[in-house]
């Protein structure tokens, strides 16, 4: 019937549409796999512009391994199920390896999705690069050989967090705010086990959930907040749900000290400006332009001039662990003479390197996860030699705290099944 | 005790005084015209970003005016050039026209805007604390959007009431085609009303842009709620959109403040918890965790048990 | 008349049914053998591993959507929550593989979406009870609370759920038969296709039965149905059911394609995605559904490649549809129905040269509107990026006066060229219908 006919060739086209053309032969390509329409995308972007932005820069300089380093960008439009249809894309396109960073959940079907493919199809292996997705679980249960996590997972920011929060004797009594799944439980979860094993004198004066980008009005939370008496807030919220949360903190004249996770995202510092907290939020982070350490300064400067005021409001160097990545991966396929996976992997597994912000930092063989020195920085007016702010606010992070490589170290469960 | 109910009371009303704002567009329009508007978000997010707009170029009072009437004209042209059309193929039609429309507004939004939040501030003249409870303080703005909340309502009420035009539009509800006999022009009547309607929900955008956050995605973020208030207030009914507004921001409100879980009333009544499985997730989750689903729940009860709402009077 | 007279003629003695003929029964299977042979051929013709990831997409969504037919089609049930049944049935499909996995039971892969089968139908039954005691738009904001609620208390049962991780299986861990483990992907493409040819077959069947017809009476005139002796609201209850079975069928087949479920597939995109297949594809017929679901799936996974407005391309087509379109592209085709059946093929010939004259123009406006919006979303946000775009592999500089000039010449003079064309079209039509009843008359 004409109908089944009309299918059969929606059918085809398909097909004619998705035979694609196979990659030139001296070029190495990293699929870009994150949100790039809806509403993740203008953290994609960055991301996308950030690894771009590498790519020219590690062509400038000879490229790797004597071949050219390319990004190819595919949108997953923050949905499991898509980031594992543009992976299968990807790998049919011939590309071997993989980064992404945008959701855990995401990070986690292309774990899994790798080591099932891997497992499958000997000899035309895939590698996975996170560069965001800090649920600890990815190196834990779900861990596995073919996967390398440059972001300090949850639990390592906690516990440089908490060793920092050891050395202040002015926190007496802390509130914990989070949202409701698996990122923000087991946040809470470390910030209490942690706190009460380094300082158990803290008294921790309320624990609240709430559920995920979905409250609008924070201003009963900050009120439980102020009648709580806390003296410091741990929150690892992130996009609206801290912005809201700080303007609910300003509209109601709350004066407390807010570390965070993610306060310097977009938007972050113009809110915190706004609602007048100077040098009271802080936020770990894995690198600072502000610290006088001469290459991470003028790597900024040019990523500024040439990425950063592409975005309204100007973006900054958001990911020095991304630089970390790129860096790694050539100094891997440098030293395996060869951009083959099996062979970058084993070069990148147990790696140390000197990390963006200077500092050394190594790739546990155990698990995957990258171990790193770690910053406490707060925002607000800047001094004499920091030059660089936020989001033209005026204000930039300031380094109020370090905590060593060796002091940010987690035990991992992870039985890793590596190729013989 | 008595601080935790006057702030959560306060707290309460503001939020459903804002949700009212919102909800009185879609109201309007559901109740004149039977069309529930699934783009109703979308002109409230048009409302933010041209009040965005507007206040970056000639300040927040004027942006406060002229949004919305340009806002309400692109209704009145979409109702006049787009809804007309669909309505003769059925009111599911209508419905899918106003699904489709969301999406594209929110693409153009993101088009023009870029996909980050925009910059829009209170304005400096009510950027102050107006008083202080407990030594919580309110903002001037809030109070701000409360009186625009209740002023709009009382307009509304009145001019459906009492003015001619109301009683035209609450007759061509019922009886278009008798009205239009009696010389009215009743497609008009009706572009009108959506127009009204939807420069409503750009005033509820004007005014909510800055204490929100004003990003692309704020039609998703609100409009599920949209549909609950309207529906648990009645299909049709102003002052029962009035009503669930309030309810659902306070009970939102308080539920946050309560931290008990079904474990704690359980417990207290000598039930032992189960171990795991999927139940123990049930057992221990606390009221304050649930109270933004609590909207949801109250939808599906009300239609359950009283599908016409508080105060409804259209029956469907 | 002479058929009257035939059929009488040819009464058979009392007691023995009259057989169908063999033309008749090639009539009735002809059309699914022929589409079991296109499902079973074309791997052969698709070799890359994406495009049969999304072959096997697209033969799950056409089980979602037939499903969702069922309800807003057949029985005029206007759903935005069936996300609910689907993501339900996937999440007890993994549960269900992770067990058999756990305990070594002895069950092969292909009866797994039995399970999902099984889940859709106790959800559809237990908020069935409570949902279809109301319909028209009553029904429809109970379905769309409904979805918000499992959605939003997927967060919060993270043991059922997987938390935002959601739940992950291994499909090549169940009982091997036949010597498949279902690792590659060509293998869980005939799985998904098995049990989508039987799917439509069995949901083809139901609108065949009395039952079927009475939920379309239900839908037409519930009042008039009533006097006829059926209970709507049974009906109602009963189609509701058997469409969360069939969704159910769908969620466990795409728990088994990713081996991964998480809460996304109950939320209201999802729910959202399956009316705009059945819409698109046409909710009159019962193919309509299967086309739109095809093409839904094809736009999502493809369009995305080519332009960054994917959603708004989305957002014109869907308008589009409702309001030029409203009984969807199988409906477009089905207007001419009349003209197959009187075997006017001339008439008909001669009606497609005319639609191709008219497509000349309507593809030349088209490319205008296309080009306008790329140069605008490139103007506006990718401004800094440099305004040189890419389109239909022509190199554009936005910034600069020529394309736009090009552009609204394309649109003003496709539009106009594309009106020219309306009689032409109008008078070919005309004459294909005239030439068909005439044929039909001297028959």
């Amino acid at each position: 019937m004409i109908s089944r006919f009309s299918t059969m060739l929606c059918a085809v086209a398909a097909t004619v549409v998705a035979a694609l053309p196979a990659a030139a032969q001296d070029t190495v390509r990293i699929a870009y796999v994150d949100p790039l329409s809806g509403g993740g995308a203008s953290i994609g972007e960055v991301g996308l512009k950030t690894f771009q932005y590498l790519a020219d820069v590690t062509n400038a300089h000879g490229g790797i391994a004597g071949h050219k380093l390319e990004i190819a960008a595919y949108d997953n439009k923050m949905s499991a199920q898509e980031t594992l249809v543009q992976v299968q894309k990807a790998i049919d396109s011939g590309i071997r390896y993989v980064t992404q960073g945008n959701g855990s959940s995401n990070a986690a079907a292309i774990e899994d999705f790798v080591a099932k493919y891997n497992d499958r199809n000997p000899g035309k292996e895939v590698l996975f690069f996170n560069y965001a997705a800090v649920d600890p679980i990815l190196t834990n249960e779900k861990c596995s050989y073919w996967h390398f996590r440059w972001d300090a997972n949850s639990d390592i920011k906690m516990t440089a967090l908490t060793n920092y929060i050891k050395t202040r004797p002015n926190i007496k009594k802390v509130y914990l705010i989070n949202q409701d799944y698996s990122f923000g439980q087991s946040v809470r979860k470390e910030a209490r086990a942690m706190l009460n094993a380094k300082r158990p004198d803290i008294e921790i004066v309320g624990d609240e959930v709430h559920p995920l980008l979905k409250v609008t009005d924070f201003s009963p939370y900050i009120a439980k907040i102020k009648a709580s008496g806390a003296d410091s807030v741990i929150t690892g919220n992130w996009g609206q749900d801290i912005a809201l949360l700080i303007k609910a903190a300003a509209d109601a004249g709350l004066q407390v000290d807010w570390y965070t996770y993610y306060a310097g995202g977009a938007g972050g510092p113009t809110a915190i400006k706004q609602a007048n907290l100077p040098d009271r939020v802080f936020e770990i982070v894995e690198g600072l332009s502000n610290e006088p350490y001469a290459p991470a300064q003028e790597f900024e400067k040019a990523f500024r001039a040439k990425v950063g005021v592409t975005f309204s409001p100007p973006v900054s160097v958001f990911y020095p662990r991304a630089v970390n990545e790129v860096r790694m991966f050539v100094k891997a396929a440098e030293e395996a003479k060869s951009v083959e996976p099996t062979k970058v992997a084993a070069k990148l597994d147990g790696m140390k390197f000197t990390v963006y912000d200077g500092g050394e930092g190594f790739m546990r063989s155990d698990d995957h996860q990258f171990f790193q020195p770690m910053y406490i920085a707060n925002l607000g007016p800047l001094g004499k030699n920091q030059p660089f702010d936020e989001e033209n606010t005026g204000w930039g992070w300031k380094m109020t705290g370090k905590i060593d490589t060796q002091d940010t170290i987690v035990p991992t469960s992870c039985k890793m099944n590596r190729p013989s | 005790m008595l601080e935790l109910v006057t702030i959560s009371t306060l707290n309460g009303v503001l939020y459903g005084m804002l949700l009212f704002l919102m909800a009185s567009g879609l109201t309007l329009i559901f109740s004149m015209m039977g069309v529930l508007n699934f783009a109703h978000a979308s002109f409230y997010m048009l409302g933010a970003f041209f009040g965005y707009q507007i206040s970056q170029i000639v300040g927040f009072w004027p942006a406060f005016i002229v949004a919305p009437v340009l806002v309400g004209g692109i209704g009145a042209l979409v109702e006049r050039y787009g809804l007309r059309h669909v309505h003769q193929h059925g009111p599911v039609a209508e419905l899918l026209f106003t699904f489709g429309l969301a999406f594209v507004i929110e693409e153009v939004v993101q088009m023009i805007w870029g996909k980050g939040p925009a910059d829009y501030r209170v304005p400096p003249s009510l950027d102050f604390s107006a008083f202080t409870a407990f030594s919580t303080n309110y903002p001037a703005y809030k109070m701000f959007e409360l009186l625009t909340a209740i002023a709009i309502f009382a307009v509304l009420l009145a001019v459906l009431t009492r003015t001619r035009v109301g009683l035209i539009i609450q007759a061509s509800l019922t009886h278009s085609h008798m009205v239009a006999m009696l010389g009215h022009n009743v497609p008009r009547v009706f572009m009108l009303v959506f127009g009204v309607g939807t420069g409503l929900a750009a005033v509820a955008g004007v005014i909510a842009g800055p204490a929100l956050v004003t990003q692309s995605n704020m039609a998703g973020l609100l409009g599920p709620i949209l549909f609950v208030i309207v529906v648990v207030g009645g299909l049709g009914s102003l002052a029962g959109a009035f009503l669930a507004s309030l309810l659902i921001g306070l009970v939102q409100t308080f539920a946050v403040s309560v931290n008990l879980s079904v474990a704690d009333v359980l417990g207290g009544l000598g039930i032992a918890p189960p171990a795991g499985g999927p139940l123990f997730d049930l057992w221990n989750v606390t009221v304050a965790q649930i109270a933004p689903i609590i909207p949801y729940l109250l939808l599906v009860l009300i239609l359950i048990f009283r599908p016409t709402g508080l105060m409804g009077t259209r029956e469907h | 008349m002479s058929d009257v007279a035939s059929g009488v003629a040819n009464v058979p003695a009392r007691g023995v049914l009259p057989q169908p003929g063999a033309a008749a029964v090639a009539r009735l299977i002809g059309p699914w053998l022929a589409l079991a042979v296109a499902f079973a051929v074309l791997p052969a013709i698709v070799t890359s591993g994406s495009a049969l990831t999304m072959l096997s997409m697209m033969g799950i969504m056409i089980v979602f959507a037939l499903s969702y037919n069922m309800l807003l089609g057949e029985t005029g049930l206007l759903s935005f929550g069936h996300a609910v049944y689907y993501g339900l049935g996937g999440f007890l499909a993994v549960h269900a593989m992770n067990t058999v996995i756990h305990d070594a039971l002895p069950i092969p892969l292909p009866a797994v979406p039995l399970v999902g089968g099984f889940s859709g139908l106790l959800f559809g039954i237990i908020f069935g009870s409570v949902s279809t005691r109301r319909a028209g738009t009553a029904f429809a904001m109970i379905s769309l609370g409904l979805g918000e609620l499992v959605a939003s208390s997927s967060l919060i049962l993270r043991g059922f759920f997987g938390g935002e991780e959601g739940v992950s299986t291994n499909r090549t861990k169940l009982l091997h038969v036949f010597g498949l483990n279902f690792g590659p992907q060509i293998q869980v493409y005939y799985l998904i296709a098995g049990w989508c040819l039987l799917c439509m077959i069995a949901m083809y069947a139901l609108t065949r039965t009395p039952f079927g017809r009475m939920c379309n009476a239900v839908r037409e005139n519930p009042e008039r149905a009533q006097f006829v002796g059926y209970n709507p609201q049974t009906i109602r209850f009963i189609a509701f059911s058997l469409a969360g079975l069939f969704a159910g069928i769908a969620g466990a087949l795409t728990a088994i394609n990713f081996e991964l479920v998480n809460s996304s597939e109950v939320g209201a995109a999802q729910s959202g995605l399956v009316l705009l297949a059945a819409y698109i594809g046409g909710i009159g017929s019962f193919m309509g559904p299967v086309i739109g679901a095809v093409l839904v799936t094809w736009l999502e996974v493809m369009l995305s490649d080519v332009t960054d407005v994917w959603q708004l391309y989305f957002g014109l087509l869907f308008i589009g549809m409702v309001m030029f379109a409203p009984n969807g592209i199988a409906g477009l085709i089905m207007i001419h129905a009349p003209l197959w059946q009187a075997r006017a093929y001339g008439p008909m010939l001669r009606l497609a040269l005319a639609y191709l004259v008219a497509l000349g123009p309507a593809l030349v406006l088209l490319a205008g509107l296309i080009l306008i919006i790329e140069m605008t979303y490139h103007l506006s946000v990718k401004a800094t990026e440099g305004t040189t775009i890419s389109v239909f592999h022509v190199t554009v500089e936005a910034m600069s006066v020529i394309p736009w000039v090009v552009a609204v010449i394309l649109v003003a003079g496709g539009f106009w060229l594309f009106r020219m064309t309306w009689p032409v079209v109008g008078a070919a039509w005309h004459n294909a219908f005239a030439e068909a009843r005439g044929a039909g008359r001297a028959k």
